[in-house]
């Protein structure tokens, strides 16, 4: 059978999907600028469980668990459900880790960082220079023959693990609702101020997560990959992708009047440039080691490979370990501990990149 | 001259990386190429069209699919 949605056109109508989405779930609640931030989302799900306990990051994200349902329902509905582990599942999730800490020096995935860019937030394009910059750096270590290993295929159960947490996670929101001005219900933490507290309702940012998890795991949408197909193959399949989400958010934002141009006072963001640049590109060294940004991550999770959860595991751990140890930016800007934590995250990706190639 | 790339239970870009190499070695045949996703299948299919190579069969084979694609002297 012909996979539509991963023709040229199926990517960009992809795009388009996820663009006009992400806005108007940030029209129905969302935080500014974060419609959709897979970075974010996780690490507000790690708040809410308790990990990190920075007051206004803690929200279970209905988004992100319908992501990895839709992916899921998707394999099994096109048969393409193939549980796999086994590729080098301690330096995911070592990848995972330092992945989280560049995103949220800057402040977002890269989905964000389109998102940021429709908004008007200039910063953005510092974020996506530094995405674009760790990104190359990948490409070489893959040109150097830099490669984690095969997975090998595995229990059908096992694949059914990482989709059944996200269930698991659904089943605790509903059972530990929201209870306005309570910062907590039950075991799960909700944020009464900050991004935390801002999200559509259940139902819908549910929903949008499950369409747009269905629509990415058969038309394969990644951002990094658009950008390290286009260093390293010259190809430009992906690549058309994230221009129709990032055309579509702008359209969108400009419509509903959520356009508003700049550096300074952006939402959720910060100007220090570097640190926009560097937290970017340590994040895009380590999805290229990985295979796979933040968002794709979760679709092949959701699709049975296990190592792409381990990854996802990773991002929550280190989600817990930006909060906890102050490494993660405000809008303030970046701080001391951030950056230290940038030259050790660097330092690690750079030695995974070298040490782990393949000679022939 | 024909070869063999097997690139089972490797994720992107490795398998599309394997073709391109090999493709780079016999510059003309046919090469036999194994992988066991969809997402693979597409990307070695793009990716062969992309450098004048034609796709001529796909077929499922265990969990997977053997493409052979060709080019011409």
């Amino acid at each position: 059978m012909k996979n539509t949605l991963a023709t040229k056109w199926g990517i960009i109508v992809v795009g388009l999907a996820i663009g006009i989405l992400a806005s108007l779930l940030q029209f129905w609640g969302n935080p500014a600028n974060m419609g959709i931030c897979v970075a974010c989302f996780v690490r507000d799900i790690t708040g809410a469980l308790g990990l990190h306990r920075a007051p206004v990051v803690q929200y279970m994200r209905p988004e992100i668990i319908g992501f990895v349902l839709g992916s899921f329902a998707a394999a099994y509905l096109f048969k393409e459900f193939r549980p796999r582990l086994g590729s080098a599942p301690l330096v995911r999730f070592i990848l995972g880790v330092f992945a989280m800490i560049g995103a949220l020096l800057f402040l977002g995935c890269p989905w964000r960082a389109l998102l940021r860019l429709a908004g008007g937030d200039w910063n953005a394009i510092l974020g996506l220079l530094g995405l674009a910059a760790g990104i190359w750096v990948g490409t070489m270590f893959l040109k150097g023959g830099y490669n984690l290993g095969a997975a090998h295929k595995t229990y059908t159960s096992a694949g059914w693990i990482f989709p059944l947490i996200m269930a698991g996670f659904l089943v605790l929101m509903l059972l530990n609702p929201k209870i306005a001005g309570e910062p907590q219900s039950g075991i799960l933490f909700y944020s009464i101020e900050g991004p935390g507290s801002l999200h559509a309702s259940l139902l819908v940012s549910l929903l949008i997560g499950l369409v747009i998890g269905f629509l990415a795991q058969k038309s394969r949408f990644c951002t990094m990959g658009a950008i390290r197909d286009l260093i390293l193959f010259r190809q430009t399949h992906l690549f058309a992708g994230i221009v129709s989400l990032t055309v579509a958010a702008f359209a969108v934002n400009l419509a509903i009047n959520q356009f508003s141009p700049g550096f300074r006072g952006q939402p959720v963001a910060h100007s220090m440039h570097f640190w926009n640049f560097a937290g970017m590109a340590l994040a895009g060294l380590a999805f290229t080691l990985a295979g796979g940004c933040p968002g794709r991550q979760l679709f092949l999770a959701g699709e049975g490979d296990g190592d792409a959860a381990v990854f996802v595991i990773g991002m929550i751990a280190g989600a817990a370990f930006a909060h906890n140890f102050g490494l993660a930016s405000s809008a303030h800007g970046a701080t001391p501990a951030g950056m230290i934590a940038f030259v050790v995250g660097t330092a690690v990706c750079l030695l995974i990149g070298f040490t782990m190639q393949e000679t022939f | 001259m024909s070869s063999t790339v097997d690139a089972r239970g490797l994720s992107c870009p490795q398998p599309v990386i394997m073709t391109l190499n090999a493709m780079k070695k016999v510059k003309k045949g046919s090469i036999e190429v194994v992988v066991d996703t969809d997402t693979a299948k597409e990307n070695v299919s793009r990716a062969a069209k992309s450098q004048g190579w034609e796709v001529a069969t796909i077929q499922p084979e265990d969990e997977g699919y053997r493409l052979t694609i060709k080019k011409e002297g």
